[in-house]
This record gives C-alpha cells, sequence and structure tokens, in this order.
C-alpha cells in the first residue's frame, strides 16, 4: 500500500514558467512584509491582497472559465500556492474559498449557485469559511446536532459551530448539519451541506481568542436562522459523502506542511554561512523531509487531477507535514540560543515565538493526528 | 520497460531468492545459482548502452529493479553490478557480463606500471570477477578503473550487520582490465551517489515487504481475545510505520527519476536521509509488533531489519548526506532557501567546506 499509493510526478513545464512570475509578484508586493507577519502563513489575513491575486487570475485556478476561474489545472495552482506560502504571504481571506468551497461548488452545484457564487470568489471578493466542528463534535464529526428543518419556503437553521476558521472575516459558510435523524447503525445518514449567508438574521459570529491573543476562530450560533431553498449545496442526506470527497483537497496541499517556513528562513539566517556539525545535519535533515514531502504532496495532486480519490494518501501528508512543521520550533531552539521574545527582540526571536504557540494546532486543525493515523490503519486493513 | 523489468525481477527472485536461501549465503556464501540466473537474464547489463551490448534503460526504469532487491533482500550485488555497468558505458568502456562490483571508497593510484592502492567496502569483494573504482579520485584528472580479482594481492575481509560481504581489497601495479578517463560531467565521488541510489531503493523495497508482513502478523496474532491489530495502540504505530514507508519509496524513486545522465546529488542526498530514518522506525515498528518471535532467527523478520541496519549506513549515513544538504542550505541564506529547493542542485562535495 504504501509504496502504490505515491508515484513520483515532475511539475509540467507549462505550470513550472508560472513559478518566475509568482516570484516577482511576491517580491514587488510583499518588499515591506516583515517575518513576523509572513509567520501567520494562512492565517494572516489581507482582503486587499486577495483581490490582487484575483486580478492576476491566481485564485479559482481550478475552476472553470465561465465563471471566473482559469480552469489553468492543479498543477499551474500548486506552483502558485506552493511560492504564496513559502514567501509567508497573507493568503487567508480567500484561502478557503480557493481550495475547497469553490471546487465543491463547483462539483455540486446548481447551475444558478454556480453562476452567483464563483465568479466573485474567483475575483478574491467571496471568503467562505467550513462549518464542521460543534462543541461536543469534534473528531467524532458524525455526532453533531445542528439541523436545519424544512420550511414552506426553504429551511429553518438551528445549533451551534465552533472553532470556525475565519468566520469573522466570511461573507458564507458551508455548514454540514443534520437534515435526517441519526440512525444508530447509519451514523453518516441524514448529513446535508449548505451555504450560510453569515449575514442573515439568527446568526452571531463571536470570535475565540487563542492562547497566542489572536483572533483566528470563532463559534457560529444558529437561531430559527431562515435559508432559501437553494442554500441546500448537492444532496439532501448525501452531506457525509460529500465532505468526505473534499478531504483529501483538505489534507495534501503545501500548507500542511509550510506553516512554519517563515521561521526556518529566519533560523538560517542566524546560523550564518559556516554553521557548525550539527546545525548543518539539522538544517539539512529537515530540508530533505521538506523535499519528500513536497514529492508526497505534488503525488497526491496528480491523482487528484486524474480524478482519483487519494484520502489515504493525503492522510499520510497532512500527518507527516504536521510532524515537520511542528518540529522546526524545536529545532530552532535546539540550534541557536536566541529566546523567543512576543515584542522586541529579533525578527527571528518574534518568530519563534509565535510558531512556538501557533505549532500545536497544526495537528489538530483539518484532523488529528489520532483520527490521520486511524484513516491510514483503516486502508491497510486494520480496522 | 519498467512495468516487464519489475515483473520479470520479481519472479525471478521469488523463485530463488527465498528466506532459507537468503540465510544461507549470509556470512559470505556466493549465490551461485542466484547469480547465474541474473547473469542469463542480462539484468546487470540493463543500465550500460545499446552500443556497447546494453539495454540502454534510464534509472527510471531501474527504480523497479533495485526496489525489487530490496523487497527480497537478494544477497547480490546486482544493483552494484547495474550501476558498475552503466559507468563503464558512460566511460565507453563495453561493459561485463561476469560478476561485477564496485568500491566508493578507493584510495587507488594509476600509474603506467599499473594499479596500486586500496578499494575499501567492496559489496561482495572476495568473490566478484571484477571492480569497478575511480582511481586518483584527488586529482584534477581521475580515471576509471576495470580491476580483475585475480589482481587482488591483500584483502581485509569483512561483513556487515546483515552478514554480506563489504570487503577491502589492496592492489599493486596491478595491470588493468579497461580504464578511461571519468566522463565530464561525473564527478570524482559518482560511486558513491550511486551507492547511495541503490541503497535507497533497497531500503524503500525492504520496508515494503517488512510492512506487509507486520501488518498481516498483527492482523493474525491474537491476544486478549483479539487480533492485536484491532488495538489502537498497534494501529498508530503501524500507520506510523505506512508514512514512513511510502516517504522512503517516493524519495527514492525521484532520485532515481531525476537521475539523468549525471545521477542527481541534491535527490540522492533527500532520498538517503528520508531511507534512513524510515528505516530505523519501521525496523524498530516491526521487532515491537512481533515481540519476541520476531527476535528469532527462525522467523524470517531479521533477514528484512539486519539489512535495514547495514544499508542506512552503507554510501553515507543520514548525518553525512544532511550535512551536505545544511552546508549547501546555509551557504544560500534563507533568501535563496526556496529557489535552491525547487531547482534542486547539490554542489559537488569538492566544493563544500569540510564540516567539523
Amino acid at each position: 500500500m504504501a509504496t502504490t499509493q505515491f508515484r513520483y510526478s515532475r511539475i509540467p513545464a507549462e505550470a513550472e514558467a508560472l513559478r518566475e512570475e509568482v516570484r516577482q509578484f511576491i517580491r514587488e508586493n510583499l518588499r515591506d512584509y516583515p517575518p513576523s507577519l509572513r509567520a501567520q502563513s494562512w492565517m494572516g489575513f489581507d482582503a486587499a491582497f486577495s483581490r490582487q491575486l484575483g486580478q492576476k487570475g491566481w485564485v479559482g485556478m481550478a475552476l472553470p472559465e465561465q465563471y471566473g476561474g482559469t480552469a489553468a489545472g492543479p498543477f499551474a495552482r500548486y506552483v502558485v500556492i506552493e511560492e504564496l506560502l513559502a514567501a509567508g504571504a497573507p493568503v487567508s481571506a480567500h484561502w478557503i474559498a480557493d481550495r475547497q468551497s469553490g471546487p465543491l461548488i463547483n462539483r455540486f452545484g446548481t447551475q444558478a449557485q454556480k453562476q452567483r457564487y464563483l465568479p466573485p470568489i474567483c475575483r478574491g471578493e467571496s471568503y467562505f469559511c467550513i462549518g464542521m466542528s460543534e462543541p461536543n463534535s469534534g473528531s467524532d464529526l458524525a455526532s453533531i446536532k445542528s439541523h436545519a428543518t424544512r420550511t414552506g419556503s426553504g429551511w429553518v437553521l438551528n445549533g451551534q459551530k465552533v472553532w470556525t476558521t475565519n468566520a469573522h472575516h466570511s461573507q458564507y459558510m458551508i455548514a454540514l448539519v443534520r437534515t435526517g435523524e441519526k440512525q444508530a447503525n447509519a451514523r453518516h445518514e441524514g448529513l446535508s451541506q449548505f451555504i450560510v449567508d453569515l449575514s442573515l438574521p439568527g446568526i452571531t459570529v463571536r470570535p475565540i481568542r487563542d492562547l497566542a491573543g489572536g483572533e483566528h476562530f470563532n463559534e457560529v450560533f444558529f437561531d430559527n436562522a431562515q435559508l432559501d431553498a437553494d442554500a441546500l449545496i448537492g444532496t439532501e442526506g448525501k452531506g457525509w459523502d460529500q465532505v468526505t470527497a473534499e478531504l483529501a483537497f483538505e489534507r495534501s496541499g503545501p500548507e500542511r506542511f509550510l506553516s512554519s517556513m517563515a521561521l526556518l528562513k529566519t533560523l538560517i539566517d542566524a546560523l550564518g554561512k559556516t554553521p557548525d556539525a550539527l546545525q548543518a545535519r539539522e538544517i539539512g535533515r529537515l530540508s530533505a523531509k521538506l523535499v519528500t514531502l513536497r514529492n508526497m504532496s505534488l503525488s497526491v495532486t496528480a491523482q487528484l487531477a486524474a480524478g482519483e480519490h487519494p484520502a489515504w494518501a493525503a492522510s499520510c501528508v497532512k500527518d507527516l507535514g504536521n510532524g515537520f512543521e511542528q518540529e522546526i520550533p524545536e529545532v530552532a531552539q535546539l540550534l541557536v540560543e536566541a529566546e523567543p521574545r512576543q515584542e522586541g527582540g529579533s525578527e527571528h526571536a518574534r518568530v519563534l515565538a509565535y510558531l512556538a504557540q501557533m505549532a500545536p494546532s497544526f495537528s489538530l486543525r483539518g484532523g488529528t493526528r489520532e483520527i490521520l493515523r486511524g484513516i491510514i490503519a483503516r486502508g491497510m486493513g486494520l480496522r | 520497460m519498467r512495468e516487464l523489468f519489475e515483473s520479470t525481477i520479481e519472479r525471478l527472485f521469488a523463485d530463488l531468492a527465498t528466506p532459507e536461501y537468503v540465510l544461507g549465503c549470509e556470512g559470505g556464501e556466493w549465490p551461485t545459482a542466484l547469480w547465474a540466473a541474473l547473469d542469463d537474464s542480462g539484468f546487470a547489463l540493463a543500465g550500460a548502452p545499446e552500443a556497447l551490448g546494453g539495454a540502454q534503460a534510464s534509472w527510471n526504469d531501474l527504480y523497479v529493479i533495485a526496489r525489487a532487491a530490496g523487497r527480497f533482500v537478494a544477497p547480490v550485488p546486482l544493483g552494484e553490478a547495474i550501476l558498475a555497468n552503466w559507468l563503464l558505458g558512460r566511460a565507453g568502456i563495453e561493459p561485463r557480463t561476469g560478476s561485477l562490483s564496485f568500491s566508493a571508497d578507493a584510495s587507488l593510484q594509476l600509474r603506467k606500471s599499473g594499479v596500486s592502492g586500496t578499494a575499501r567496502a567492496v559489496p561482495w569483494g572476495r568473490h566478484v570477477d571484477a571492480l569497478v573504482a575511480v582511481a586518483d579520485a584527488d586529482s584534477p584528472s581521475p580515471s576509471l578503473v576495470l580491476l580483475s580479482r585475480a589482481s587482488i594481492t591483500g584483502h581485509a575481509l569483512q561483513l556487515n550487520v546483515a552478514g554480506e560481504p563489504r570487503d577491502d581489497l589492496s592492489f599493486d601495479n596491478a595491470q588493468v582490465l579497461a580504464c578511461a578517463p571519468l566522463p565530464a560531467g561525473l564527478p570524482a565521488d559518482v560511486l558513491h551517489l550511486g551507492g547511495a541510489l541503490l541503497r535507497c531503493a533497497q531500503i524503500a523495497g525492504a520496508l515494503h515487504a517488512l510492512l506487509a508482513m507486520t501488518s498481516g502478523y498483527a492482523s493474525e496474532r491474537t491476544q486478549f481475545g483479539r487480533p492485536i491489530g484491532a488495538f489502537q495502540a498497534i494501529q498508530q504505530q503501524l500507520a506510523v510505520f505506512a508514512e514512513q514507508a511510502a516517504a522512503a519509496n517516493i524519495a527514492a524513486e525521484a532520485a532515481f527519476a531525476e537521475a539523468g545522465e549525471a545521477l542527481a546529488a541534491f535527490s540522492i542526498a533527500a532520498a538517503k536521509v528520508t531511507a534512513a530514518e524510515a528505516a530505523s522506525t519501521g525496523a524498530a515498528i516491526s521487532h515491537s509488533v512481533h515481540g519476541a518471535i520476531g527476535f528469532t532467527q527462525e522467523y524470517s523478520l531479521h533477514l528484512f531489519t539486519r539489512r535495514l541496519w547495514a544499508w542506512r549506513g552503507e554510501f553515507g549515513s543520514a548525518s553525512l548526506w544532511s550535512q551536505r544538504i545544511g552546508q549547501q542550505v546555509c551557504e544560500a541564506g534563507g533568501d535563496g532557501y526556496w529557489a535552491l529547493l525547487t531547482g534542486q542542485t547539490l554542489a559537488p562535495h569538492s566544493t563544500l567546506g569540510k564540516t567539523a
């Protein structure tokens, strides 16, 4: 299994040709953007920057041209997003819409839904969040209780979501909620996905401060929110299957191993051009891992492009990738005597302080380490 | 070509390189029947030019042969012969059909009177008919030399941790079977690079077999009324093993695919670091899951784990290759880092400063 699920895939030359243009754009537009902000990686929010990317045609690259996308293909999109992530560009605003919500709407949406939602996504103007976890439903996602009930003209939505990244910045949430009764032996039945306009009456978004004082995730309350009939995306009762289909996209991209890139760069600069043996070894070891992770991620991209369902391989990428991201703050402190600083100190000290605090979240968001390893074990026939 | 190579070599190994045979060859026995079959099949010439009688397969195609040798822990210098013949072909020398190996750690001088010095750690050096090495490696004009076993004047026989021969051979004014200048574009440590490349593929193959063996055992062995593989503690360990096996495989495949005409040092370095870590993790988990039965000579687990422990260090440990990458990364600095990784060229070894 382990050897058959990954096959080395090079980035095609026509996609590779985009790379220099993206680098040039980043050099011009993020000249004064400091490492301490680049450290936020895909949590860095800048709507103006997202609109600029939209103008360049670098949002919605996986979406058809008739809806404002560029249909440039998965490898061209990969080159663009890995360059942005490697530079620590602030891509948070459009990130989830570009990666996940847009492709979901394109795949399962009606003509009218595509025409309504996709063009503003591609312009970098329309932002989405994903409503999955609830107060008593984390890893056990099928136990969610938020529910939508049919009315004469649409649906009425009640319940609560939590840990919803960017809900406070987004116009829409794609929410997974219950539309049918939970069956004891069919826990994944009766779930549906809705596109929820977060400006509707009855919806409250409340940011939750993280341990470093930042506001990235939220709790979202639905109190008799009235949804139009066409808020339903895809098929009623098939929400679980639709969510599962997204997971390979969500778990295999370069954002699953590049979150600590800003620190790796300040660390390399802190070491200088003549590292000692331990420093050279550790930087080389991390670099080797990064090269391999990138090859694994590209292999999943190639499989997705071929219409395959590499959920198993995507779980491997995320688990290995998260371990890599989390290791970097530890290695940084092993190699350089620089105390982390929230304020003051060097850029390296501030990047270190930020990422040392963020690192635990890497293997929680988007599926915990234990859940991923459970998926891998199931694929091996052990469960 | 790749699919045909893989199915043919796997059938050959499945028939001949059985666990009993592998164990029987440990300690330095020459695998007479296995080598004869390989010689008949022509696999040792797979990478040599067609004009010189080879199959001119790319390294990308050769990957599956080296990986299969690892999957069956074949006790034979097949990868070594393929690499040696590829290099002879690059230098315009006709490939050898007999048993062939190489030294990646030779201090040999080629003079008018012949070749003198030592070729260290030659796989199956005591048995092979001939070996390839780079002479005068530290000079501006290194030479590729092909030496006969008949001209060996002294040897120090050594076995690695899996009982595979890794012999030091010395020569005193030995007449070469053939020699040529090392082709332009090839570094003097080309055999070190090539050796590391081969071991990466063998590690990936051995991990593949070991993972199947270990998850199979976890599904059969029952304790507390359930197969031990039903326990999350075991599942989570096997998942980690699977990730590592997958990483080793794609890293090795990338290094072969990028090898081109001169071998890709950066890809090989990254692959060896990845494979060595995967070898350590996979061997440890497989023993943990198997318990005491895996610690016996009778059960074939050790045929894989002991080779993983040997191969992870051969032709450069994870530390050595990490340091080579790390030095170059630090020279490029933080701003040049990403461009270096996406461009992926490793500076020749000789241009790198010595690491304390």
